[in-house]
């Protein structure tokens, strides 16, 4: 054999020693830009938020005072609307995919269908709703709002429930079958409730993932200073005070009375969405601990 | 008590035989099982039923405007709503641009992230920061576009964009990118913003990835003695490179359709320039601005026409996504 | 008294000759998609009796048991052929009535499954869903199965706690209860005692026999020992045939399974001679 001649290790020392500095710098730099963002909505926000804000109605362009109870309500109902449609539809629709389909040719569309649509850009989401139920109806209304988000919570739902389901071990499913009850009761009362807190993480990340939508809502239920509420449609056929649509009017305009309450709503939205976020979380991991 | 085992078995005395099927057993209808079926299948085909009318819907409406601009629609930058002269191009442009600009921005950054949360992060900080980041991807677009409007613009404007102007806009080529006027919102805002919005969805993919790799294959990388650098390069990043590739996409997707990140620091002008500070539009941020006040047929028709191509191509996109992911998957449940 | 109206310590006419089959399995072939598991099993199960079904791991042991209640039919890709008669019928035919199939032919697994219940609701349950019974008569005869499975004592003062807050033996008998609750006629234990200690081991052994008065079981196991304390009649498994079939006793002196670990080679070679095939051919 011939003597093999020793590699210096000094040039790989020096790059892996240059990319980790780079590796740390730039995760600094991202991590940084991220918590600058949130802490701006925190400081502005906590500026603009006083008892007025959560009790008044908005005022008309250039008035100062007044308050967002209003948006904050309309955003409050079109989410419940959206989730009261999607949760029965997206847990049955998930029983199939992980309990029925499988590898079938339904479930296969299904999913892939599921997956496209979670990707969908939300405003497309938004023009689709404008399509069917704005240029149909003649006017902006709650009701295409609610639909619209309806649609990018029901794909989320499905495929969560699927996930949920299939961590319940299969053991459980024969061991309620070999007592004789028929499939659905199974699911629904064993496999279900086996699920039960996975399944309640899905529909509140997707809850989280809607309440904070903007672009479906600006041309479905656009935005209104006013309120119906007391109707007995809640007065969802007329266009709808939301959070979202209000902190980019607000934002938009000239008056530094309306921008700060725009930066107050995105710290009332922001909380309220990573409060519900931690909530879906942490209840997963009670779950699987 | 236990049996003593006899030499005829016949012999072994019993209780009676067992009592025939209760009479109060109900016979349970099996077809309950085959109507719950068909309930589930309705339910999970709504969504095919959904994406078919999505397309079926935004085809049906561009049919005016494409018949009045024709395949011309897509490549003519002009925009006019006064004189009803409507093209694509200055928005897909600014589409494509922001995407471009965001995807060079996170891709190098969630890369860097992951590589810190996964190997050179104490657990500890790992977890926390790693927690953190997937709690910042859902905060709402919005709130990203606001920042940038009133925080990040001002900045670009008074250091940022007059540095670049005088460092790198005289370099032959690459400077014609760098010019325009230093008054903060523009295409290359609207990219930074998108950039740091897909970061935190496409970093905890990443991660997710890079963590996929099982400690086996990595600590054998690292007992022949190579660096941290070399075992990423070498080891996590051909073994994960499929998943990697297919967050980027998915990615992708997101920063293509993005609105509200986007409307608030792009400018809204209709206009193409190489110039990056110069103002511009995107599809997404196109219709934000304008649907709610369009009225005439023909203007409907071409933003929904837009919103059809933007369809297109966050289709393929998630198809491509999708398929690389499935890839990997497959790849690895077989056992690299 | 029992059925006819004699008193129990009467032995009736029919105890004076050799049990009744119960099940019978003819020419029984099973598949896991393209891989046969099971080649023409026959096989009776006399009623009244423990029937162990012993053999070495992944011979098809609780691969057969589970085609007694179609439980494999959760699984797109396996399927059943040959027949399998329950007092005279054909439960692989479809049209026989699973749900009353599976009531009828209770169900113990390998690992205990309580459901995510209560106690009592584990119970419950499956007899809510067979009967139709008042609330104290459902409260009636949980404690009875409860009492059966050797159970009360330990769970009378605290019913409405989850199942899963039991140790793995409790939950192991909770399940036996589950399954006995439902009156049912035959019991199928698939290896209860491989995941549990061996106290409760003993305990559910001792159930065991208490129960064959009134139930028909067979039971899957690995330990030759509880195979021989248990059962009456044994079916030897080897590579998806049933090898042999017989009085526990004949069984274990013809193999001597308490001796020695029996051999491979021997065990290939008994199964040659059983199917009649020459030496020369490899299985």
């Amino acid at each position: 054999m011939r003597p093999m001649k020793p590699r210096s290790p000094r040039p790989r020392k020096t790059l892996n020693l240059v990319v980790n500095l780079w590796a740390v710098a730039s995760a600094a730099i991202g991590i940084m830009a991220l918590f600058w963002i949130t802490i701006t909505v925190l400081i502005r926000g906590w500026q603009a938020l006083n008892l007025d804000f959560f009790t008044r109605m908005p005022t008309p362009p250039g008035v100062e005072g007044g308050g967002l109870l209003t948006a904050m309500v309309g955003t409050l109902v079109l989410t419940l609307i959206a989730t009261l449609a999607a949760v029965p539809l997206g847990l049955l629709g998930g029983i199939f995919l992980a309990e029925f389909g499988q590898e079938s040719k339904v479930a296969d569309n299904s999913r892939f269908a599921a997956n496209v649509l979670m990707g969908m850009p939300s405003i497309i989401v938004g023009v689709f709703a404008y399509a069917l139920l704005v240029l149909t109806l003649g006017n902006f209304s709650g009701y295409a709002g609610a639909f619209a988000l309806f649609v990018i919570m029901l794909p989320i739902i499905i495929r969560t429930t699927e996930d949920m389901l299939r961590l319940v071990p299969n053991t459980l499913r024969e061991a309620a079958l070999a007592l004789g009850f028929p499939r659905w009761k199974v699911t629904l009362f064993i496999v279900f409730r086996a699920a039960r807190s996975g399944l309640l993480t899905g529909v509140l990340l997707a809850v989280a993932r809607v309440s904070g939508e903007t672009a479906p809502l600006l041309f479905t239920a656009l935005n209104s200073p006013f309120h119906r509420f007391f109707s007995w449609n809640l007065g969802l056929n007329e266009p709808y005070p939301n959070l979202t649509v209000t902190i980019f009017d607000y934002a938009m305009s000239p008056y530094p009375d309306w921008q700060g309450k725009a930066w107050g709503a995105s710290l009332v939205i922001t909380v309220g969405i990573l409060v519900l976020t931690i909530f879906a979380r942490w209840l997963f991991r009670e779950r699987k601990a | 008590m236990k049996p003593t085992l006899q030499v005829q078995v016949f012999e072994e005395g019993t209780g009676p035989l067992p009592e025939p099927a209760s009479p109060l057993a109900r016979v349970k209808p099996a077809r309950s099982d085959e109507y719950f079926r068909w309930l589930t299948a309705g339910c999970a085909l709504v969504l095919p039923l959904i994406m078919f009318a999505i397309g079926l819907a935004l085809l049906y409406y561009s049919v005016p405007a494409l018949r009045k601009f024709g395949v011309g629609f897509f490549f003519t930058e002009e925009w006019n709503p006064v004189t009803q002269e409507f093209g694509a191009l200055s928005s897909i442009y600014g589409t494509l641009m922001s995407t471009l600009l965001a995807m060079l921005l996170a891709v190098p950054l969630s890369l860097a992230i992951a590589i810190f949360l996964v190997e050179l992060a104490p657990p500890r900080l790992s977890r926390t920061v790693g927690t953190m980041i997937e709690l910042l991807a859902a905060i709402p677009s919005i709130i990203y576009g606001m920042w940038g409007m009133f925080v990040f613009a001002p900045i670009m404007a008074s250091t940022l964009q007059p540095w670049l102007t005088a460092y790198v806009g005289w370099i032959p080529g690459l400077g014609a990118f760098f010019q325009g006027p230093p008054m903060g919102l523009g295409m290359l805002t609207a990219g930074l913003i998108l950039g740091f919005m897909v970061l935190p969805f496409t970093c905890a993919i990443t991660r997710d990835v890079f963590q996929m790799v099982p400690p086996v294959v990595k600590e054998s990388a690292y007992g022949l003695g190579a660096t941290t650098w070399e075992v990423t390069c070498k080891v996590t990043l051909p073994y994960g490179l499929v998943g990697i590739i297919g967050a980027f996409f998915l990615g992708l997707g997101r920063a293509l359709g993005e609105t509200m990140a986007v409307t608030f620091v792009i400018g809204n002008a209709h206009k193409i320039n190489l110039g990056l500070f110069y103002p511009g539009n995107s599809i997404a941020s196109c219709m934000a601005n304008e649907f709610a006040e369009a009225t005439e047929l023909i203007y409907i028709s071409s933003l929904i026409c837009l919103g059809l191509v933007l369809f297109v191509i966050t289709y393929l996109v998630q198809v491509g996504s999708q398929m690389m992911l499935r890839r990997m998957y497959r790849a690895w449940s077989v056992g690299l | 008294m029992d059925r006819f109206g004699h008193p129990q310590e009467m032995t009736p006419y029919y105890e004076l000759r050799p049990p009744v089959s119960k099940i019978v399995v003819r020419n029984l072939n099973f598949h896991y998609g393209n891989h046969q598991a099971l080649f023409d099993n026959n096989l009776e199960i006399a009623a009244n009796r423990v029937t162990a079904i012993i053999g070495p791991s992944g011979c098809g042991k609780s691969t057969h048991i589970r085609v007694y209640n179609r439980i494999y039919e959760l699984y797109s890709d396996q399927r059943a052929e040959g027949e399998i008669l329950l007092d005279g019928a054909n439960i692989l035919d479809p049209s026989y009535d699973l749900m009353e199939l599976r009531r009828c032919c209770g169900m113990v697994f390998q690992r205990p499954v309580p459901f995510p219940l209560s106690i009592y609701d584990n119970v419950a349950f499956g007899l809510k869903q067979h009967y139709r019974l008042s609330r104290s008569e459902v409260a009636d005869s949980v404690e009875e199965a409860l009492r059966a499975a050797a159970l009360w004592d330990e769970v009378k003062d605290h019913l409405h706690r989850p199942g899963t807050s039991l140790s793995g033996g409790q939950q192991q008998r909770l399940c036996i209860a589950r399954a006995v609750v439902v009156k049912p006629e035959v019991i199928l234990l698939d290896e209860p005692c491989s995941a549990i200690d061996p106290v409760s081991t003993l305990k559910i052994e001792e159930l065991i026999l208490a129960l064959k008065d009134r139930y028909t079981i067979a039971i899957v196991t690995h330990n030759m020992a509880q195979a021989q304390r248990l059962a009456d009649f044994t079916a030897y498994f080897y590579r998806g045939h049933i090898l042999d079939f017989g009085s526990t006793k004949d069984i274990f002196t013809k193999y001597s399974l308490m001796d020695d670990v029996p051999r491979m080679e021997h065990l290939d070679e008994v199964l040659r001679e059983k199917l009649d095939l020459p030496s020369s051919i490899a299985s």
